[in-house]
């Protein structure tokens, strides 16, 4: 009997070892980002362009930019697309279709971002001959639609059907229900799901290699290739500069700390609307 | 039932129908739904017909030989597969123990409050995109991989001829740690989720009959929750397999197969990534664009396997309880 009880709390103790090793790994990772990041964040990385080879200083201003619009086209790509679909999967749909259509959006949600790279490739670089933000973003956009599919259908859902008949014993056909009780009854929560998929497809990388591929100026327009976020910490980490080192910690940080923080306050508020819904 | 009946009386044509909004709502909502489908089939016709010329030229043989000569137009996948094979074997090898111990205490130990509260640390952790992930590996991972632990591995295993040779912090073994931890969250959060549905009366019937928590836990509600815990792995190395920036930061990007773990790799993922954009010549696209395949129908199949799995262990739960 000792025995057992010994190996009971050894065993025991090995799975609380366990958790903390893999709590203490985002705690480190936040804390050497933190460390590095901050000694090299300043107003230029966030106002000026990228200085040539050798120069010290700079910033990168133009991915923070280049970013935002792939990430806006992302959104016009992605989200009308998810979250029209999810309110069909909710709400109409029949048996065999529906059935289809998720599946399909979960294998579309477990293909490699690169192999995703590869389509948008050769959808938009290859007949236009170039690379472009257009490219880009929309590598970002497929990117996006599963989890607008998944999380918005949840929240549907979700919705209270109490709600649905009270629209509909009040004489609303099935859109007007759908359009102005459910859709608004889900809002807050659909939003958040949208923010968090934006937040996952901000820090994507491989896809944007050989779409939006990368760019040492301002990109205007939606045609030329343009920089983003995580291109420029690939591109600066694997540099052989100290220079770039150091900017690359410094994208880092912002780059983490924007997602993290996205993150944080949409789960919470996903937490605080299902502890209202429950009751 | 059908809606109120219409105030003229005749056939409801379709053009009717149509004008009462509902079937247009119908439409609209399934032509976004069925562009989702068009979208995957485009995807999968794009990889086919853009692979095409490597597919004729090089046949089965592009999977088993190693030469990767560009210039020559001779290409072989072999080590690339290697590569993606031994560190995503590496990665579970280190994640799937971590990460199972890590569910196992936050679903039997710690009180739900705790266990809430680590779990949503622990998938803050699978929230940081790859290229931090990549960033971290070549900044921290790699100086330790030659300083210490690749000398410690030395010391004490050098006898394998998996822990010899010069170590240069980029390679197989660096770049299996860093996945390791980029993949231990879905393995906590989904086995902690597959734990959590067992049904109480297992532990208590298990516990009743005089086994300690962690004989309870071990004989009775892993047993019970297994097929799903596969299922966590197999998503967890679906992730690894397809994973890009991190292992191309760290693997070292050398196409050879080396017994070594120290030794530089590569895999499917990075040569992608590195050679796509450069890539002259149709036959060295269509190569890469193989890959793409490859790997995108390695990841479809494990992804299905893994949703399966986990389904049916959490009906297996819900039917007992």
């Amino acid at each position: 009997m000792a025995w057992r009880k010994s190996v009971n709390i050894v065993m025991l103790s090995l799975t609380g070892a366990c958790a903390l090793v893999t709590v203490s790994v985002l705690i480190l990772i936040l804390g050497y980002l933190a460390w590095h990041g901050a000694s090299a964040v300043n107003w230029d990385f966030f106002t000026k362009l990228p200085k040539p080879v050798g120069d010290l200083g700079g910033g990168m201003a133009n991915a923070i930019v280049g970013s935002g619009k792939l990430l806006l086209i992302a959104s016009l790509i992605g989200m009308p697309i998810g979250v029209m679909a999810a309110v069909y999967l909710a709400e109409f749909g029949g048996k065999t279709f529906p059935f289809i259509v998720r599946y399909t959006t979960d294998l579309l949600n477990g293909v490699p971002s690169i192999v995703i790279g590869i389509f948008a490739y050769a959808v938009f670089v290859i007949p236009m001959k170039h690379f472009s933000t257009l490219a880009g973003g929309f590598a970002l956009g497929i990117m996006m639609i599963p989890i607008a599919v998944r999380s918005t259908e949840e929240f549907l859902r979700a919705v209270p059907t109490n709600l649905r008949e009270g629209a509909m014993a009040l004489g609303a056909s099935k859109w007007k229900t759908i359009a102005t009780v459910i859709v608004p009854a889900a809002f807050q929560g659909i939003l958040t799901g949208l923010l968090l998929d934006l937040a996952r497809v901000a820090g994507e990388t491989a896809p944007l290699l050989f779409t939006a591929f990368s760019n040492r100026f301002w990109s205007p327009g939606w045609n030329q290739p343009i920089a983003s976020l995580p291109v420029m910490i690939f591109t600066y980490a694997i540099s052989p500069y100290d220079d770039w080192h150091r900017q690359a910690w410094a994208a880092g940080l912002v780059l983490l700390g924007l997602v993290l923080v996205i993150n944080i306050v949409s789960r919470y508020v996903m937490a605080r609307r299902a502890a209202f819904l429950r009751g | 039932m059908d809606r109120a009946a219409p105030i003229r009386s005749g056939p409801r044509t379709f053009l009717r129908r149509l004008m009462e909004g509902d079937q247009i709502a119908h439409l609209i909502t399934l032509i976004f739904a069925a562009s989702i489908l068009l979208i995957t089939t485009m995807l999968v016709y794009q990889l086919w017909v853009g692979s095409t010329d490597a597919r004729h030229k090089f046949g089965w043989h592009f999977f088993f030989t190693s030469t990767w000569d560009p210039v020559a137009g001779d290409f072989g996948a072999l080590p690339f597969i290697y590569g993606t094979l031994v560190t995503s074997a590496l990665a579970l090898l280190i994640a799937v123990p971590l990460g199972l111990g890590a569910a196992i205490f936050l679903a039997e130990l710690a009180p739900r409050s705790i266990s809430d509260g680590l779990a949503f640390l622990i998938d803050l952790l699978a929230a940081v995109p790859s290229v931090i992930y990549g960033l971290l590996g070549i900044f921290i991972v790699v100086p330790l991989m030659r300083l210490y632990i690749a000398p410690f591995l030395k010391a004490t295993l050098g006898f394998l001829p998996l822990f010899q040779g010069p170590c240069y912090g980029v390679g197989m073994l660096t770049a299996g740690i860093v996945l390791a931890v980029m993949v231990v969250p879905f393995i906590v959060s989904v086995s902690r989720e597959v734990l959590l549905s067992v049904p109480a009366d297992q532990r208590e019937a298990a516990m009743g009959l005089g086994a300690t928590r962690w004989e309870a836990t071990w004989k009775v509600v892993v047993p019970f929750a297994r097929t799903g815990i596969f299922g966590s792995v197999f998503l967890a190395l679906a992730r690894a397999l397809g994973e890009t920036m991190a292992v191309t930061m760290v693997i070292g990007n050398d196409p050879k197969i080396a017994a070594s773990l120290f030794a530089p790799g590569y895999s499917i993922a990075a040569v992608i990534a590195n050679e796509f954009s450069e890539a002259t010549g149709n036959l060295y696209v269509h190569s890469l664009v193989e890959l793409g395949l490859v790997l995108f129908l390695l990841t479809f199949i494990l992804n299905g396997l893994a949703r399966i799995l986990i389904l049916a262990t959490e009906q297996k739960g819900m039917a007992k309880a």
